[in-house]
């Protein structure tokens, strides 16, 4: 009888693992990012449900055999200090999981954090993606054009991220991409994505942000480069030109729906990076990114050696 | 009316003038109650000017159990508010309100003054001593977390509740995004309660350093008072960090400043980092003294010795060494290398190895044992399998590139629920029904005892686990809806019929108080569980001085040894006992506190430097006051124990 709430929570881990194959948007990944998080998470599901099976396992053996009722009455338990040998198991079994598990998460945060290595080589597509209050700006630099709570992607090439906010700190999530980064105002923020297939997604900050976060998403599709392309001319031929008097009204808060412009805003509102971050004091020489490479044009004030 | 304009609350709502009315309703009754039944005189002189640790500890334990209702009213509403798709019950900002209060109650308001309640009153029982190292330091402390409780939650009907998450993540808690004065509350009544906190530690820790009983040497100390002395440590390294980041944040919000704008220079991470240097060492605050608990509850009632008393040491003083490491891993995904990120996963998850030594240790204190099904022992039982499975998500948050999918989702929502609920909740349940025998004098009902426990068991398996499904499925965390064709909504409904559970359970707890108060028969036993630790060598109810001797202590369980092996616990003779003077000044004091606090949050500077100045006064009177304490005459002490049958020998 007592044994029961154990086996209840035993099986709730059963069903909790079995239903979460298909459909749930985190394990259900359509890029390497998102694929090599899902490998992780995974691979911690199975070796921690033995953790907990065995503690589980332990309990219920402990409580049947040594519940007072069963027992005799004359029994008086043993007086027991501790064992060298029992305890030297209980501790290096889970130092050896947890080895198993470090050398797990340096290799996967290193490959989270660079391009896919499916596409190395490739030119990655930069993106800038800014949020403000509660919308997201997307800005495609070298096609030139932006858009507002939409993203479409090319599929089979890097896409490289730029993230940084008009107010309070986001965090851009794209669950069957790839797992998040924050965007903040003053400085800019990498996210190294891609996508397999094509297809359509969720994307949404991530990180309370105030009264409209909860609407705070963004549509995001996954095409071929070939249409990706079309998309763009066609972006190029019918959208309105974005002024900085209609991107300062973009920023003032409230929620707005899926908007095209041609240009971005970097020209007249630029990211928080190299001279124009936050923290940029003149002297400190080009930021690492948050890939450590230094790729960053060195800017003009630096000129110390250090 | 200009003036008066500052107190409303900026988003008002049917809900918040039914609770004026009831505040103003309960005050009321509260007040024509105590003159009714002429209890003023016994309320000051019994409570409020006490510096004795058991009333103190108490106290405590009353104020925790109202919190634990505000904070769990606000619960409801969330999961009310979620259990349907595009529910309109309550607003984004009412939502957003009552998330922000939520963790703040629960986490400051609730958990803490528990713990430091159980701690007030079983620690220097537990020790052999006659009150803490300065009581009337303990009296400040108490009555600053309670004025500081009480700032935060006028903030619900003067000016409106803090929005910007328990967290309160600057520039969002800012002027520029935050503009009305939740946000001045928050900073105001958490830096008091924090101060209060923080003299708690410094209090304890001398206690427990100086005050052990003949023959206790540290090694010999119960497990329990091990886990304070770990905790006490904690916070005395972790509060000043928060007093400091609090203190920028009220900075931020009132003169000006620009620690953490994101304009002219400031630092938003800064926030974030000052906060988790803080709170992630907070969470251990709270665990370690439950691991405490259930250390004293599982050998009681299996009749066993704990297993493994050494690596129970080592084990929570490594946790308190490492619980200052792993700060970052709250904010993995704001942009540190993945060699940054790398190194806090790492020690996050080496957390994780003597907290699962703890865990061995408590099933083989069980093995061999004579295990008794009480509620407090249920607890403890229920605690072991869901505390693991709230370990072990955590190990998986632990994991950064993993966790980047985690974070800020309902599966982080439902991993710290899951430790801190079977971990501190199902604690400090528990160690109330074993303590309140030795509080009250009376057992608590154990069948509605039982049926509570099921109820909140089960109901918390049902709230919080289809959280980690959700999350996992894209739901972040404090979004106050969701559309339905996000697929959350059913999971979501499972989550909200949990709730009610654990409504339904805390309805029961306290039908159970009052069911035991009627009915249950005043043995004043002295020791009902056959438990092993000096504590219960004590008369039932305590006398004021604990021990009419000093106990002499010659092994880890003194009590049990009496008991069984015949050791010689009370030797020698009754001496006159010196006791402190109670005192009103530390309420006092606190309702400067409060008064400057009050002040600060709405800019009213005259009432801030009245607050400010009364504090400073009561200082200087504490140092130029003559106060030596009183003794209790051996006439007295006899005269108290004959009435309990004796000193038990």
């Amino acid at each position: 009888m007592k044994t029961k709430w154990a086996l209840f929570v035993v099986h709730f881990l059963i069903a909790f693992v079995l239903i979460g194959c298909d459909k749930i948007a985190v394990l259900d990944p359509k890029g390497p990012q998102a694929q090599t998080q899902a490998n992780v998470i995974w691979l911690s599901i199975g070796i921690m449900s033995v953790i907990v099976v065995v503690v589980c396992a332990i309990l219920v053996f402990v409580l049947v055999k040594y519940r007072d009722s069963k027992l005799p009455k004359d029994y008086e338990p043993p007086y027991i200090e501790g064992n060298r040998v029992v305890e030297t198991i209980i501790v290096i079994v889970p130092i050896l999981i947890v080895a198993f598990f470090s050398v797990v998460t340096i290799i996967t945060n290193n490959k989270v954090e660079a391009t896919p290595q499916a596409y190395k080589g490739q030119d990655p597509l930069i993106v800038y993606a800014s949020s403000s209050n509660w919308k997201w700006h997307f800005s495609y630099p070298e096609e030139n054009i932006e858009t507002v709570n939409y993203l479409y992607i090319p599929t089979n090439r890097p896409l490289e991220f730029k993230l940084y906010s008009f107010g309070p700190i986001t965090s851009f999530w794209i669950p069957q991409l790839g797992g998040q980064k924050y965007a903040m105002s003053d400085m800019v923020t990498t996210l190294h994505l891609a996508a397999d297939e094509a297809g359509e997604m969720m994307g949404r900050n991530a990180n309370f942000s105030g009264v409209g976060f909860a609407e705070n998403s963004f549509y995001v599709e996954a095409m071929s480069q070939d249409d990706f392309d079309d998309w763009v001319t066609e972006v190029k031929e019918t959208a309105e030109p974005l002024t900085e008097e209609k991107f300062q009204q973009l920023l003032k808060p409230g929620h707005l729906g899926q908007l095209t412009f041609t240009g971005t805003h970097l020209p007249f509102s630029p990211a928080p990076e190299g001279e124009h971050a936050g923290h940029n004091h003149g002297k400190d020489g080009p930021k690492a990114d948050t890939n450590g490479n230094q790729e960053h044009d060195v800017h003009e004030h630096d000129t110390s050696t250090s | 009316m200009g003036y008066f304009s500052r107190f409303a609350v900026p988003h008002p709502s049917p809900a918040i003038y039914a609770s004026m009315i009831a505040i103003a309703v309960t005050v009321f009754l509260i007040i024509a109650g105590i003159t009714y039944f002429k209890k003023w005189i016994y309320l000051w002189d019994g409570w409020i000017t006490t510096v004795d640790h058991k009333k103190i500890g108490i106290m405590y334990l009353i104020s925790a159990l109202l919190m634990l209702f505000r904070g769990g009213v606000d619960a409801l509403m969330m999961r009310a508010q979620l259990a349907v798709p595009d529910n309109k019950l309550l607003d984004s900002q009412h939502y957003n309100e009552v998330f922000s209060t939520h963790g703040v109650i629960m986490v400051l308001f609730m958990a803490m003054p528990y713990i430091m309640g159980l701690m007030n009153f079983v620690v220097p029982l537990q020790i052999g001593a006659r009150d803490v190292a300065f009581p009337r330091l303990n009296a400040v402390s108490f009555w600053l977390f309670f004025m500081g409780a009480m700032l935060f939650n006028l903030s619900f009907v003067i000016g409106g509740s803090p929005d910007a998450g328990w967290s309160s993540y600057f520039p969002l808690a800012g002027n520029e995004f935050s503009p009305h004065v939740g946000t001045n509350y928050y900073m105001i009544s958490i830096q008091i309660a924090g101060i209060g906190t923080l003299m708690t530690g410094i209090n304890f820790l001398t206690t427990i350093l100086k005050m052990r009983a003949p023959g206790m040497t540290l090694m010999r100390m119960p497990m329990f008072t091990w886990a304070s002395l770990t905790t006490c440590i904690i916070i005395i390294f972790a509060f000043p960090v928060l007093t400091i980041a609090l203190l920028m944040g009220t900075m931020d919000r009132l003169f000006a400043t620009k620690f953490f704008t994101i304009t002219d220079g400031g630092m938003d991470m800064l926030w974030a980092n000052l906060f988790w240097v803080w709170g992630h060492p907070e969470v251990y605050i709270l665990i370690l003294p439950a691991f405490g608990l259930f250390s004293e509850i599982i050998p009681t009632f299996s009749r066993r010795n704990i297993y493994g008393y050494t690596s129970m040491v080592a084990s929570m003083v490594l946790i308190s060494f490492y619980s200052f490491l792993v700060w970052t891993h709250h904010f993995f995904t704001m942009g540190q290398t993945a060699y940054v990120n790398s190194i806090f996963s790492i020690t996050t998850m080496i957390i994780a190895i003597p907290t699962g030594i703890k865990i061995f240790n408590w099933l083989f204190t069980m093995w061999r044992g004579r295990i008794r099904f009480t509620v407090p022992m249920l607890y403890c039982l229920a605690f072991i399998p869901l505390f693991t499975i709230g370990g072990v998500t955590g190990v998986m948050l632990a994991m950064s590139a993993a966790d980047y999918q985690y974070h800020n989702t309902m599966f982080l929502v439902a991993h710290f629920h899951n430790v801190i609920i079977p971990g501190v909740v199902f604690a400090v349940l528990g160690a109330s029904t074993y303590y309140w025998p030795k509080m009250f004098g009376f057992v608590l009902n154990e069948k509605i005892g039982k049926l509570a426990f099921w109820f909140l068991v089960i109901g918390f398996c049902l709230a919080f686990f289809p959280m980690y499904i959700t999350g996992l499925d894209g739901q972040a965390r404090r979004m106050y809806t969701y559309s339905e064709d996000t697929g959350f909504g059913p999971w979501n409904m499972v989550a909200t019929i949990g709730a009610v559970c654990m409504a339904i359970s805390f309805v029961l707890i306290v039908y159970m108080i009052y069911y035991s108060i009627r009915n249950a028969k005043k043995e004043a036993v002295s020791d009902p569980w056959d438990a092993r630790n000096l504590e219960w060598a004590t008369h039932t109810p305590v006398p004021e001085y604990n021990f009419a001797i000093i106990p002499q202590v010659n092994s880890r369980e003194a009590f049990w040894d009496a008991k069984y092996k015949g050791h010689p616990l009370f030797k020698g003779d009754y001496e006159k006992i010196h006791m402190p003077n109670n005192s009103g000044v530390p309420f006092l004091m606190s309702l400067f506190f409060f008064a400057l606090g009050f002040g600060l949050v709405f800019s009213m500077w005259y009432l801030a430097i009245c607050g400010l100045i009364g504090v400073f006064i009561c200082m200087a009177h504490r140092s130029f006051e003559q106060d030596h304490g009183r003794y209790i005459s051996v006439e007295e002490i006899k005269e108290t124990e004959a009435k309990y049958g004796g000193t038990h020998k």
